[in-house]
This record gives C-alpha cells, structure tokens and sequence, in this order.
C-alpha cells in the first residue's frame, strides 16, 4: 500500500526560518518526494502552536495522511505535542516522525544555503523512515505509590514532607548519621539572618516522626532496577553498632566514650567528637553511630565504656550493614554538593597559612553551638581579630578551576562581612569579581552591609601572604589584589581572611547518576529534562532532581525546587497509572545463538539466560526499550520496536537522497 | 534425450581454494559430471572466452561464480556469466562479500601497486610499474586494468544465490549440486531467490560446544598467548576475539572445535547488516572497563581492528572501502 504523507515544516520564528529557506525545503519535499507518497507538505510560522497542529490534524482528517513528518525541533520537545495531535486526529501517534531541523540543522549552521540543503536531506530520512514505522499501541502499568527520596538536606526534607503530608509513604535515605545537610552547619542565614537551626530543626524532625516517613541514615542506594511506577530499590544500612529499638538517645554513651575524634565533617576540623558519636545535639535521628575505624574497642579489643553505662543495653558490636530491598514508583535525587576544597587555590594560602578560614570554617566559628561557642576568634582559638579579608569566588568562575558561577558565595561573603562586625568590631574588607545579589530583598542586604561600614574591593584577589614588605604588614596576612575601580594594585594586611568558596557536584555524583540513569552535565550536576521548562525532572522518567544536585543554589531555591518534584511526584501517584512507550526490544529465538553477550549489559535486569535452550530471552515487562541489547547484539537476533534495522536503514537512505528519483 | 544442462565454473579475484573444494567432493563431482554439460571451467579444462559469448543467452544452467570483482576483466567475465546463465550463484566468500582481497578497499588502488613493487623485498632499481597496455614487436598487448576497489558479485550483476565460506565446506557443495539434480529432476524446488543456500540461519555459537557464561573481558590476547587455554570454555570468554557471535552458521564451528578462534569466513549471520560493526559494538559491549584509559588498554589488545573485524566482510560492508580509496583513481 502506498503511504499518504505529509510533510510540515516549522519556522519557530526565526530559529529555523533564519538558517533555512523552510519554503523551500516543503515546496522540495512536495516535488521531489512525491514518489514515496508524500502528499502535502506546508510551512508555518510555529507548527507547535495550537493553530500548526489542527493544520495538520485537518489534513489528517480531510487527505487521510497516513503518515505525519514534522520538520522542527529536537523529538524531545514536541514529539508527543504532535503525536498528541496525530491521536487527536484518529491516527497512530507513531506513524508521527520528527525531524530535527532546529538543533541538528539551523543552530549548528550558519550558512543558509547548506542549512537549507540538509534539511532537506533531514527531511527526506525522516519520510524514508515513517513509511516503515508501525503502529504501536501504548502500555499502561501500575504506579507503586510509595516514593524514594535520597538525600536528607534541606530540599529532601521538604520532598519528603510534602508527600508525606499528603498521604503517601516515603523512603528518605541520608548518608551521613542524620539528616539537616549542610544547612544544619550555618550559624545564620541570608539575608533575613534567621538562625538556621532554628528554622531548620522542626522540620528535621517533623520528618524524623512522620508516620508516613520511614527514615534511613548512616544508608546509602546501592542498586536501582526497574522503572517509572516500578523501581526496585536496594538500600545499604550501614552497622550503626547501635540497636535503634532500644536507644533513647540519652547521650550517656557519647558522655563516656573515652575516644575523642577531630570532627572533620560537622565541625570542619575545627571540634572534636567521640567514637560513639551524633553529629550535633539537635540530630535526626538522635541514635548515635560508632565509628569503627576510631571506637578503641574494634582497634584493641578492650574498653567498651559505652556498653557498659549505657541504661538499655542498645550498643552492639555485633551489629552488621544491612541490605533492605524496598519498591518505589518515583525517585527523588537531593544529594546536594561537595564545597570546593580551597587547598587548590594555593596562593590563597588555605592549609599553609593558620588563620586563612574556609566558608564552612566560619560557619563554624560563628555558630553559637559551634566549637567557640561563636567567638570568632583567629586560629590559637583565643585572638580577636582587628581586620578580616573575606575573599569571593574562591574556585568560582576561574578557568583554572569552576567556569560556573556558585550563586551563593556573594551572599555568603556578605553574610560574614556583617557577623564579623557584629561580633569584633572589626575592620571587613570584601574582595568581590562582580557583586551578584539579584534575588528578593538581597540587594538591600548588600545595601545594609555597605552601610555598616564593609570596604568592598573590586578585583580578583592574586595571593594572601605572611611575606611583609613594611612594618606594618609584618604578622599580617597580606591581601594582594588589583583594585580595578581605583586602576591600582594594593596590599591589604588583614588578621584573618576567610575565602567564600564556591560549591562542586558530589565527588560520587557520576556513579551516582549512572545507578539511577540519568546524565551529568559537563560540569557534573545532573541534567535537567529542559533548563527551565521542567528544572526537576530528568530524563528518566520517575527520577526527579532538587536543590543543588541539579545546580548551585540557594536554600529557598532548594525548598522551592523540592516542593515542586514532590507535586510531580503526587501527580504521578495520582494518576495510579502511567503510559508507557511501546519500545521494547525482543529476541527473535531462531537466530538467537546464545552467545550470552546481551546477558550483563540490560540496565533494568530484563534479559536472562534460558538454559534449557541455550538462547537469550527478553521479558517485556521489565524493557524499557533503551537499545543496548539491540546494538550489542552481533548476530542481529534482537530488534527494537520503532527502531527496527528497516527503519534505520531505509533513514539512512533518505539523508543519502537515495531515495530521489533520478532522470 | 534432451542434452545435458550446462554447468559452468568461473574464478575471478580468488585464490583457488573454491575450485579445489568443488573438487574436495570427491566421486561426487562424477555426478555434475554424469548430470551436467561442462561448458567452462578455466581451472579445470581448456576453454576461451569467445565460446561462450557464442553461447546462447540463459543456455547455461548453473555457474558457480568465485571470486571478487578486481578488474575489468572480472567484471566483463561476471556481465557475460550472468547473460549466459539461467542460475548464478556467488560461491565463496570473496564473490559473497570480497574476503581477504577486499581488505585492499582500505587503500587506494595506486597505493597498493606502488607497495606491491617498491617494498625492499622488491627488487625493481628501474622503478617499473605494470602497465595495462605495452608494445611488443608482435603487436600491442593488454592485461586487465583494476578497478578502484574490490566489489563482490552482487554489487556488479544480479545474482540468484548466495554461498558463503572461505572456501564453502564440501559437504554443503554437494548437498547443493544433489538438489540442483534434484530440481532437474523434477523432484525438488529451488529456494527463494536471494537465498544463502546450504548454510545455517543462526551463528557459529550455535554449533560450538563450549560453554558460555556471561562475558567480562578484562585483556583481548591472540590464541597462542592464553596456555592452557581451557578446552571447554567459550574463547570470546578467555580474552581472544572470537567473531562466531556474529558469523554465519554452517561450518559446524569447526575452528572453536579444534582450539582456534572463529575468523569469520562464512560471512555475517541472518539478519546481520553490517558484520564489523555488529562485532565491534558486541566486543565492546563485554568489556569489563570503568574508565576511558582502561577500556584504551584492553582495546589495544586488538592491534589490527579492520583486520579482525571485516578481514572477509569489508568489500561486502555498508562503507565497502575507505574514502582514500573511492576518491583516488
């Protein structure tokens, strides 16, 4: 049977119009591609447009087009507007075709004359293609209600409040001993100067009680299989050494340990901690963990201080790690970042001069629970100082080390600049690149700062130095930086100096990515589905990203971001159901020789081995139509819906203009 | 009594080899003997060219064609075959796919002759290079020129059906010469035309007894670098590539059976469009790498990839050479 087609090509204003003559290329595919049935082929202005898709919803109707190739954009924007449209019109959605003449095609040329002539070619696969595409019909499956959130911080707590509260169960899972992430280490915040515990603490434990919230700290995912509705879920709970049923996080424990620890972690190295330990007084859970490589007794084999007073008989050195195996319909990634390690600006002295501090140092410092109680003091723990240099963009938008910008290092250094001069008194220089306070009521506090009384130099900052040049600068910590409002260089002699560094993706956040398949960006935050249509989904459909896993960001971005997955999540839960693509792969068991190729390489565990007939075998069920097996296979024994070698072959064709009529 | 139907035989760029397992059938060649009319067998009996352009068209029954298209004189021969037969089958693997002569398509035919007569195992201090044409006191003689590239049968002239192997296994010859008897008898239908004929539809695996596990290669080695080599175990499995995932059934796996690794001569398996590409995707697919410096590593255990992968199948390939070799005459 001959294939009725329509051809429409889409301008999208003068994103594709204004590299690609798109008359031309429809009036071409008219003429030229006629033979393969092509009976229509129209341009306009925006085809994704509500008035573009009844054009072709009419011609569907009024022509019977039994095929539909839409020159536009990337698949991944429109393609299902405009299968939606197909339906809508009584057609198959997949005997809809894209192809893309905006991201291949119009904004990687410049030239319109070769523009227009590879979209033409474009085109010409694309109709080559749909002629062997097959209706397919979509498959429904269940939605498992219960939700997987990882990461307890400040955007996985509210993630995970959200859906709680609005019935479901969730699985917060939290890799350190308790959750409240990095906000649970801020003294205050910008630029209201809330105390964070304050305002952080209810929740963690809100989330800690929550009946419809199961807990996991000192756990980590290890294993995800499955997909959107149905993931499986492999969770390693690590041995607390601490039996949770029976502690009442009275502390004795912690009390009698006779191991102290530097803590490198909450307190930046600048506390201690015991062997049997939680990390801050207001922790969620409020069990302690023991730290085994520390605990006196898994070194010597002797002390056990902790079992011996602790009134309910709750530590247990017999304790092992966990697997627990939990089914989830949506994921929710809030893993957070990794602060950048400030060693690596070494002319900024970090490690090698005493009193430089990193941002989280001074959290630290300035925090009243903190190690000194608040007193922002030098490094001998006792010296106020008279002059602080507060340096911005430390490993933030520097070639040599983070081309992106941090966000949040200007408020933060800003931040610092008035505690410092609440608490000493003393003189604030703050050395900035460009003062980036655009967000609601931040501009007014850098107002308030200025008024206070902080110098702001502006100019990257060359090195701090302990070599004086003059009287004056000897014991000091030299500033040297090019003053680019004032056109000169200058040496600033400071007591303390404190770099505002900037924030990384997770060290781990690759693998991370790869355990719930989805992608990192160049940089290493995981990939958006659209930078800012859908900033909390992924391509993955059911994983979802918040905070500043997806990106630096502030702490009402994070909530916000985290509010917004949850309601994607409710809205998955809601619809019970979800539609997924017919693209399955299969085996076609007579020319499947059992070289057991395909057997380790399907992400969703969906091939086996059968032994009995020595072949491979595909189940349906767990498929989601990726295509690894498909490629990988060597005897072309398996085949992929809607990209069968028919299909592809007869695309390669078409961008070949194999497919033209010659004279 | 009707004449015998014609039975011809024909080699072009081969080695031989296909030839000589027609004659490893044994008695059974008395049969094409006893059945068929010889009409022409270069390597086997006196015949000239112009005798069978004399022929009558589609007056010969059944060619077997060997051997890939090198020259003009291979594609005159295979043009006059195929006008003068009623079933043209490509036998072999180099008029299937162009096999070892194929891999030539990775270099430009100037290069190959300039190579061929300028390496410093040739003796040539005058620097003469073949011509096509040369004058002798007897008159101007000419040799055949080659063509750019070497392209198997299919890609010269339409052909009925397909025989794979390097060369053809005799069983399967005779199997094909009985059915042929057959059909001439009346007591047998030919296969669909297109077909490869006499073979397997799924892969060497199939037929090899070894024991397949799921594959993690850390190391590709050569044969001779893995001692013992575990007699039982699939090869793919023990490091050295093994391209049996991806060729055709037929020959009874009878190099993994002996302890060696299937080279690929029976071209790709069914449903198999591009025989190197599938066997790189699947090598990689096996690799047991987390990281770019590793997967390089054992990558370079590979040292000659075109060779290991295309070594029958390049001229047969969806790229059937390189660009070099398309583009310069």
């Amino acid at each position: 049977m001959t294939e009725r087609i329509g051809v429409y090509v889409c301008h999208c204003g003068t994103n594709i119009a204004g590299t690609v003559d798109v008359v031309d290329v429809a009036n071409w595919a008219a003429e030229k591609l006629k033979h393969q049935g092509v009976v229509i082929a129209r341009e306009y202005k925006f085809m994704c447009s509500s008035l573009g898709q009844e054009l072709i919803e009419k011609d569907i109707k009024e022509l019977g087009l039994t095929r539909v190739v839409v020159a536009a954009c990337s698949p991944h924007l429109h393609e299902k507007t405009f299968r939606t449209a197909a339906k809508n019109a009584g057609l198959n959605p997949y005997l809809v075709e894209l192809a893309s003449i905006r991201e291949q095609v119009s904004w990687v040329h410049s030239n319109k004359t070769i523009g227009t002539a590879k979209s033409k070619a474009v085109v010409s696969g694309a109709v080559s293609r749909v002629i062997e595409n097959a209706a397919l019909e979509e498959i429904k499956v269940p939605i498992n209600p219960n939700t997987l959130v990882v990461g307890g911080g400040i955007a996985g707590i509210q993630s995970a409040l959200e859906i709680a509260n609005a019935g479901f169960h969730v699985y917060l899972v939290e890799r350190e001993p308790s959750i409240g992430g990095h906000m649970s280490q801020f003294d205050k915040t910008f630029p209201t100067l809330d105390c964070s515990a304050c305002i952080l603490t209810p929740r963690m434990v809100e989330a800690g009680t929550h009946p419809n919230i199961t807990l996991l700290t000192w756990s980590e995912v290890t294993n995800v299989a499955g997909y959107v509705g149905n993931f499986h879920v492999t969770i390693k709970k690590k041995a607390r050494f601490v039996n949770e049923e029976l502690c009442t996080g009275c502390g004795i424990c912690q009390e009698k340990c006779p191991k102290k620890v530097i803590d490198d972690v909450y307190e930046a190295g600048l506390g201690y901690r015991k062997a049997v330990y939680t990390p801050f007084a207001q922790a969620v859970p409020n069990f302690p963990v023991m730290d085994k490589e520390n605990c006196t007794y898994f070194i010597k084999g002797t002390c056990k201080a902790c079992e011996k007073f602790c009134p309910t008989n709750a530590i247990d050195f017999t304790q092992q790690d966990q697997l627990i195996n939990v089914d989830v319909g949506n994921i929710i990634l809030a893993t957070g970042y990794d602060l950048f390690d400030a060693r690596r600006v070494s002319s900024y002295g970090y490690g090698r001069l005493p009193n430089v501090f990193t941002s989280i140092e001074f959290e630290r410092l300035s925090n009243a629970a903190g190690p000194t109680s608040g007193n922002i003091v030098l490094r001998d723990g006792k010296t106020t100082p008279k002059s602080v240099g507060i340096i911005h963009c430390v490993g933030s938008r520097d070639k040599n080390f983070n081309n992106y910008c941090s966000v949040i290092c200007c408020m933060q250094g800003l931040k610092f600049a008035h505690l410092v001069h609440e608490r000493t008194g003393a003189t604030v220089y703050n050395f900035y690149i460009d003062m980036r306070t655009a967000y609601k009521a931040y501009d007014e506090f850098y107002q308030r700062v200025l008024e206070e009384g902080t110098l702001f130099v502006r100019g990257k900052v060359a090195e701090v130095t302990k070599a004086a040049r003059k009287e004056s600068e000897k014991g000091k910590l030299i500033i040297q930086v090019e003053d680019t409002l004032a056109g000169k260089q200058r040496r600033i002699p400071v007591d303390m100096v404190i770099l505002s560094s900037g924030l990384q993706p997770r060290a781990d956040s690759k693998e991370v990515g790869k355990m719930f398949g989805i992608s990192c960006s160049m940089d290493g935050w995981f990939t958006e589905r659209h930078p800012k249509l859908d900033p909390v989904a992924t391509m993955t459909e059911g994983v979802f990203i918040v905070g500043c896993a997806q990106g630096p960001k502030d702490i009402p971005s994070s909530v916000a971001q985290g509010a917004a997955a949850a309601a994607r999540v409710l809205d998955k839960i809601l619809q019970k159901e979800v539609m997924l693509e017919p693209i399955k792969a299969s085996i076609n068991k007579e020319t499947c020789s059992g070289c057991r190729i395909c057997n380790g390489l399907c992400p969703f565990n969906a091939i086996a081995y059968i032994e009995d007939d020595k072949i491979s075998d595909i189940n349906p069920a767990l498929c989601q139509g990726c295509g690894t097996c498909v490629a990988a296979c060597p005897a072309g024994a398996i085949s992929g819906t809607g990209f069968s070698d028919a299909q592809i072959m007869a695309q390669i064709d078409g961008l070949l203009l194999r497919n033209l009529i010659t004279a | 009594m009707n004449p015998k139907p014609k039975f011809a035989m024909y080699w072009a760029a081969s080695c031989g080899g296909c030839e000589i397992a027609v004659l490893n059938t044994h008695e059974k060649i008395l049969d094409v003997d006893a059945n068929f009319d010889i009409v022409f067998w270069p390597v086997a009996m006196d015949a000239k060219y112009k005798d069978v352009e004399a022929m009558e068209d589609d007056s010969i029954l059944l060619t077997l064609f060997n051997g890939g298209i090198r020259n003009d004189e291979n594609e005159r021969l295979a043009k006059l075959l195929r006008r003068k037969s009623k079933i043209l089958v490509a036998f072999g693997s180099c008029a299937c796919e162009g096999c070892i002569p194929g891999l030539a398509n990775l270099s430009p035919v100037g290069d190959i002759v300039y190579t061929a007569f300028n390496t410093i195992t040739t003796d040539n201090p005058n620097e003469i290079y073949p011509r096509t044409t040369v004058d002798v006191p007897e008159g101007e003689l000419h040799i055949p020129t080659l063509s750019k590239v070497v392209r198997p049968l299919e890609q010269v002239v339409d052909v009925d059906y397909f025989m794979p192997g390097c060369p053809p296994e005799s069983h399967q010859i005779a199997a094909v010469i009985d059915l042929v008897i057959d059909v001439i008898k009346g007591k047998a239908e030919l296969p669909p035309k297109g077909s490869v004929i006499a073979v397997g539809n799924s892969t060497v695996c199939d037929e090899c007894p070894r024991t397949r596990n799921v594959k993690m290669i850390k190391e590709f080695k050569r044969i001779q670098d893995i001692a013992p080599a575990d007699p039982t175990l699939c090869i793919l499995e023990q490091g050295v590539p093994c391209n049996g995932p991806a060729t055709r059934s037929g020959c009874n796996a009878r190099c993994p059976q002996v302890g060696a690794q299937c080279i690929g001569c029976y071209g790709p398996a069914e449903g198999v469009i591009d025989y190197g590409a599938r066997l790189i995707t699947a090598f990689a697919s096996v690799i047991d790498a987390n990281t770019p410096k590793e997967i390089e590593h054992i990558l370079d255990g590979i040292p000659d990839p075109t060779g290991q992968v295309y070594r029958f199948n390049l001229a047969g390939s969806l790229m059937k050479a390189t660009k070099s070799a398309w583009e310069k005459a």
